[in-house]
């Protein structure tokens, strides 16, 4: 972190960046908040742990608005979703540097209460987790305290960057579409069972279309006022689910996994399972495809071959 | 749900302009019968139809919704419905997973010399439809009765 | 006071259900929310702080006002029903039920919210004492007392039993209702918890916030501040921290088409964190995300307490302590106006 904090105070003292994107540190470990930094003094509360979730590529829509560069720092997979910005053409890469920064799997405090700690008044970030709470100390191992994201890691490999700073460890132990095919298995009554639990938490706050940097559409087509019902009421009907269909359909071939959306819900609704869905259908019709693996690259959805499977292949069995 | 001899299933069906609708034309003139449950709306291209069309006629009361374009190869712009097909596969697929009875979704290619196939296909659809009953997991409550 | 076995709890429930709605928190999907009782529900009273709070029982986030259909060549107009049915809402904790009486000042003044009014008067809360308060909870800090919460009932919760006082005369007649299920006992356990919470109370990290500052007479002087333009930053514009807060009352109000069933006039709740809050049709007078965020600071700490008699429309539930998804929060707010004024 004390590398980092001072590479970044380095570039900005010498002119290359005009400011630094990264965390400020919170009230605690847990809860740093994405920031920019313009001065030295503003620094000071610079911070990096593995409590940093925050997949800061979208914020660098807005930044590449501004004069000058901006230090970005960005995790592993953050940078797929860097690199997919940047073949949408949604942001400048001559307005960024970019320092990949290394990650150890993330870790949230969501995870840290629901292993059944209350009260929690400090954590350290080191494995185990050390906690002190106000109903006495206790120890969190960190895997389990981890991202559900992490456990299914797309490597510890930086797509695009100008310097690497920092180590990054492999964190997968999970196939990455075992949930995916768990459902898959379920007759339609359980899955329809399973998924109008999870949606009818739904209360539209839509923090998972807000932080998506795969959203990044000026004004999203739930926000238009032509529709009689809106994106915020809440009806416990189709309408959550229609959300939910055509949110993940919008990053359909776009979407790179980054798992900010479950990070955010909070109704805990694993609404990964949607765009990973969609990813596993777009491998086996289509070839395998990692959106921001590569700039250049044509998305499944923008692209077609004549010997494409027809629809009906749904209803004969299903993507398998 | 058994199967009502009263039950009459509304359709949607998104025909494209150049072939597809031209079929139902041809269909008509040629005085091919098929069900009155069918409701056409005119779309210049299969790719046109955003998942959210579909997805709307269920919401507001559609019990099936048939997407109609030209053959692959055949589209009046060259690949329109190359790109209809893929995401079309996705939604479908989706609405699948989600444990939503397939069949009320359906793709067909009807050329514009094919009333003969437009005509059968929407008798299919329609039987199909009325044996799977009125649709109740795609709708919105405030729409029932 | 009176008490009730843990075991006996599902009996109770389904007295008092079998009689009226009965609204408690329960645990869907691994989340726990207030919803209706139903022989299959799973009740769970030790989650502290169910996601959304008990809002919905008297606000519910989307309900319908009026129905216009068309009858021959007239166009019908046909208002919902006002709730007329007595319900019972269960296990509200002591910032949750101070949040109602924020909203009483909104709904309940003139002109007087007839929807609101009517399911005030028909539901009857039986509040529930926090045994074991969570590090985000600031509730002292607006005068609230988590240990005693207003109610119409009061309970506490102890590892073998649910201990039972009725403060009103709502309360005594749902007593009633279920006093064969009730025995009588001593308060002893109750003021053993009473003080175990009091000691904890004393270690909560937010035990010292200081509202300092923060009155009707701020407005300027805080709405100018040049340190909303830092604070702001990281908002991602979602409603989050709105829909699970227990004093937003803002709503919208729309209209759905339903085809043969008319045009149902409907109202949501509404979040001054999205882009089309208070959209008019000249437009929108917010227009940038720093004016959005600082609306919803300014008006539970300056606005409303301006207009009624100095009582802040924030609670200290530390919902949005929680669930922020950028970890902001009213909390970062306070203090950093208390650092900056230092």
């Amino acid at each position: 972190m004390q590398e980092l904090k001072a590479r970044a105070l380095e570039l900005l003292k010498n002119g290359t960046v005009q400011r630094v994107l990264g965390w400020r540190i919170g009230e605690n470990t847990y809860d740093p908040e994405p920031a920019f930094f313009d001065s030295e003094e503003a620094m000071k509360d610079f911070v990096y742990n593995n409590f940093c979730a925050a997949n800061l590529s979208k914020y660098m829509i807005e930044a590449c608005k501004l004069e000058g560069k901006t230090l970005v720092c960005l995790k592993p997979c953050d940078s797929y979703s860097f690199n997919q910005l940047l073949s949408e053409h949604r942001i400048d890469r001559e307005k960024a540097y970019i320092i990949g920064v290394g990650c150890k799997g993330k870790l949230s405090i969501e995870k840290v209460s629901q292993a059944g700690v209350k009260g929690i008044l400090s954590v350290t970030d080191t494995d185990p987790l050390q906690v002190t709470t106000l109903y006495g100390d206790t120890t969190v191992a960190y895997k389990d305290a981890m991202l559900s994201r992490c456990h299914v890691c797309k490597g510890k490999d930086h797509v695009v960057y100008d310097e690497l700073i920092g180590e990054s460890e492999d964190t997968v132990d999970a196939d990455r579409f075992a949930e995916v095919a768990a459902i898959e298995a379920m007759s339609p009554e359980e899955k329809f069972a399973f998924f109008q639990a999870e949606l009818s938490k739904c209360i539209r706050c839509n923090a998972c279309r807000n932080v998506c940097p795969a959203c990044s559409c000026r004004k999203c087509v739930f926000d238009s006022n032509k529709f009689d019902s809106t994106q915020k009421a809440n009806v416990d009907s189709f309408e959550e689910k229609m959300f939910h269909i055509i949110r993940a359909f919008h990053v359909a071939g776009r979407c790179t996994d980054c798992g900010e959306c479950s990070r955010v819900c909070p109704q805990g609704i694993p609404l990964h399972l949607f765009n990973r869905k969609f990813i596993k259908d777009i491998n086996n019709l289509y070839g395998e495809y990692q959106a921001g693996a590569d700039v250049e690259a044509k998305g499944p959805l923008t692209s077609f071959t004549t010997e494409d499977a027809e629809p009906s292949v749904v209803s004969q069995g299903g993507i398998r | 749900m058994s199967v009502n001899e009263e039950f009459r299933p509304k359709i949607v069906a998104f025909c494209c302009n150049w072939c597809s609708y031209a079929g139902a034309d041809l269909a008509g003139s040629s005085r091919l019968a098929y069900p009155a449950d069918v409701k056409i709306i005119r779309v210049p291209c299969s790719c046109r139809v955003n998942p959210m069309f579909i997805l709307r006629a269920f919401e507001k009361g559609a019990d099936g919704v048939i997407l109609c374009g030209c053959h692959p190869g055949d589209c009046h712009y060259s690949t329109g419905n190359y790109y209809a097909r893929r995401r079309m596969t996705l939604l479908f697929s989706m609405l699948d997973f989600m444990g939503v009875e397939n069949g009320r979704t359906r793709v067909e290619w009807v050329s514009a010399a094919e009333g003969v196939k437009f005509s059968t296909v929407m008798n299919d659809f329609v039987e199909k439809i009325r044996s799977l009953g009125e649709n109740v997991r795609l709708g919105d409550l405030r729409c029932k009765n | 006071m009176k008490r009730i076995a843990l075991e006996n709890l599902p009996k109770l429930y389904a007295v008092i259900g079998q009689k009226q709605s009965l609204i408690l928190p329960i645990k869907t999907a691994g989340k726990t929310n207030f919803g209706l009782w139903t022989e299959t529900a799973d009740v769970d009273l030790q989650t502290l702080k169910t996601v959304k709070s008990a809002k919905d029982a008297f606000f519910p986030q989307s309900e319908t006002l009026y129905t216009c259909y068309q009858e021959g060549k007239a166009i019908k107009i046909q208002p919902e029903d006002l709730e007329n049915e007595d319900f019972v809402v269960f296990g509200i904790k002591a910032c949750d039920v101070r949040g109602i009486k924020v909203l009483d000042q909104v709904f309940l003044s003139d002109p007087v919210d007839s929807f609101y009014a009517a399911r005030r008067k028909h539901g009857t809360i039986v509040a529930l004492a926090c045994g074991q308060p969570e590090s985000s909870c600031f509730c002292h800090v607006f005068g609230i007392d988590c240990k005693e919460p207003e109610g119409d009932v009061v309970t506490w919760l102890t590892a073998d039993y649910l201990y039972w006082k009725s403060v009103t005369e709502k309360g005594e007649a749902l007593t009633a209702l279920v006093a064969e299920l009730l025995q009588d006992c001593d308060g002893k356990a109750v003021d053993a918890q009473k003080a175990s919470i009091a000691s904890i109370m004393e270690k909560l990290p937010y035990a010292n916030l200081s509202l300092d500052g923060w009155n009707g007479d701020a407005l300027t002087e805080k709405f100018n501040s040049p340190i909303w333009e830092q604070l702001y930053k990281p908002c991602l514009a979602c409603g989050t921290c709105t829909f699970v807060c227990p004093t937003c009352q803002c709503y919208d109000i729309r209209d759905y088409d339903t085809g043969k069933n008319g045009i149902q006039r409907y109202r949501c709740w509404d979040s001054c964190m999205y882009s089309d809050f208070t959209m008019m049709a000249h437009g929108n007078n917010r227009t940038s995300q720093l004016q959005r965020f600082r609306q919803r600071f300014m008006h539970k700490l300056v606005y409303f307490p301006a207009n009624n008699n100095g009582m802040y429309s924030c609670v200290g539930c530390g919902r949005c302590v929680d669930k922020c998804p950028s970890h902001l929060n009213i909390v970062k707010v306070i203090k950093a106006f208390g650092k900056e004024e230092a």
